[in-house]
């Protein structure tokens, strides 16, 4: 994988070592299975896309992995650390500074009652940015980035668009400089056109920030044009895995040609 | 720079009973570097699902195929995307891309994923569509909008854009103009040259014998039990 920053590359013990290693991740609801026995290896700056229709498990793999859900089994390391094992402050220390989490309901992810500003400048402050004019600065370099017009910064996200509010919950996201984002249907409940937009806009970031990504959806073309590697999931488990135009184009598994004939062609 | 050795492809069909479609078999072929090989063969023949197998879209049954340093055949889905990255290109006959991304932009992203700096990369993409006669004022808009020909020729700059080493073409002069036809036939030369092996389809027979040091007829290549898909 190549990286782009100086800064970023740094941060890392090299390109070969996988930022994030899951193995055989195992989560029940009682007799049910959320998922199961789910292993994977993720790099620096790859982008790895999980889809399945619903209740296939995806977003609760994704919650065990955020640390949202506790997983009954299986291992996770993130750059070379136990996450299972972490204490719970420093993992919620992890998940505020080197991990962000996008939801699908940008309401779930922002303050709704705080200025697109404030949004944004109190991630930083989790992290112990104290300097008013510096935080402010930054806001509005990170809205700016995300395409929000700095005489909107006072505003609240509730005087948003969607499509607007998604974008805000980004910035806020990414203000911290993650190394890991975790993204649970980012473009879903937005117009194609608006969809459009935060796709370019993610893979800009993806690209120039060394980012890796990993991203909930159901719309295989997302994913088609945002996504290094695929995984499809099913009842629970991971029936194929790998490089996104090798899975879409030559499925192996049946419920996998099953969902890439089933998509309309445009 | 690539090579192929009794390469084998077959689909299996889970939703239509299981049925076994052997659409390759025995495919075996190399490119040097600074040449052209052209593959010809009937529509149907698997002109384009070798192409595919170089590229890593579809996965190989049995037999080697090697690009540069990777073996395609084994190779993790990340060595695949750092060989697309730095060494092969593939010009395809249909763009996609992100819509509302810029006509620079798109040419230009090859060279910003492999760290070029960004004035660089827009100055080698504006020389390519300026070459590809793409008008100045059309460079601000998403190809999306364009005309076919125009999508191609887009197309064509974008996978010119970087120096590959290997370039897979396919019909890359379809649907354009005889001046076109010329800037695209020059580009391919000026690659040849500076020593990139390519592997093309070429329904164009002038296209054909002007670039092609070879011609390698894929009827060989399709499995004596059964037809091709």
């Amino acid at each position: 994988m190549t990286l782009h920053t100086p800064e970023f590359s740094q941060k890392i013990h090299g390109p070969d070592q996988p930022l994030l290693k899951v193995e055989g991740l195992t989560k029940r609801y009682g007799s049910r299975i959320g998922c199961a026995d789910v292993s994977f290896d993720l790099y620096p700056g790859e982008v790895l896309g999980i889809v399945g229709e619903s209740g296939s498990g995806k977003s609760t793999l994704l919650s065990c992995l955020a640390g949202h859900q506790r997983a009954d089994l299986g291992r996770i390391a993130y750059d070379g650390r136990d996450v299972l094992a972490m204490s719970e402050t420093d993992r919620r220390r992890l998940s505020r500074t080197d991990w962000a989490y996008v939801h699908q309901n940008p309401r779930d992810g922002l303050r709704m009652g705080v200025s697109a500003g404030g949004n944004v400048g109190e991630r930083l402050m989790a992290v112990g940015a104290r300097h008013y004019g510096q935080i402010r600065g930054k806001a509005v370099d990170w809205l700016g980035r995300v395409e929000i017009a700095a005489d909107r910064v006072d505003d609240r996200p509730s005087a948003f668009s969607g499509g607007m509010q998604q974008r805000l919950q980004i910035a806020r996201n990414l203000v911290t400089s993650p190394r890991l984002v975790f993204m649970d249907e980012p473009t879903g409940g937005l117009d194609v056109s608006v969809q459009a937009r935060l796709l370019d806009l993610l893979r800009g970031l993806v690209r120039d920030l060394g980012l890796s990504v990993i991203i909930v959806t159901h719309d295989l073309a997302v994913v088609r044009l945002l996504a290094h590697r695929l995984m499809v999931m099913k009842s629970g488990r991971v029936v194929e895995q790998g490089l996104t135009d090798q899975v879409l184009d030559d499925p192996q598994h049946a419920y996998t040609q099953l969902l890439v004939s089933s998509v309309l062609q445009v | 720079m690539i090579r192929i050795d009794s390469l084998s492809k077959s689909f299996t069909l889970h939703n239509q009973g299981g049925a076994v479609i052997p659409v390759m078999a025995g495919a075996s072929l190399s490119v040097a570097p600074g040449e052209c090989v052209g593959l010809t063969g009937q529509s149907g023949a698997g002109k384009s699902t070798l192409m595919r197998m170089v590229y890593g879209n579809y996965l190989i049954a049995g037999g080697q195929l090697i690009v540069g340093d990777t073996d395609v055949a084994s190779a993790e889905p990340r060595q695949i995307i750092a060989l697309r990255r730095h060494t092969l290109g593939y010009v395809s006959q249909f763009l996609r891309v992100v819509p509302r991304v810029p006509t620079l932009e798109v040419v230009a992203e090859p060279l910003l994923a492999i760290g070029t700096p960004a004035d660089q990369a827009r100055d080698r993409a504006a020389h390519l569509l300026r070459r590809l006669n793409i008008p100045e004022r059309l460079w601000s808009l998403s190809p999306t909008t364009f005309s076919g020909g125009e999508q191609q020729r887009v197309n064509i700059a974008r996978g010119f854009a970087h120096a590959y080493p290997a370039l897979l073409l396919d019909e890359p002069t379809a649907s354009l103009d005889a001046a076109n036809r010329e800037v695209v036939l020059s580009l391919i030369e000026e690659a040849k040259a500076r020593g990139a092996a390519i592997l093309g389809i070429f329904h164009d027979e002038t296209a054909r014998a002007r670039v092609c040091d070879r011609l390698v007829d894929v009827t060989g290549f399709t499995p004596k039990t059964g037809a091709a898909a």
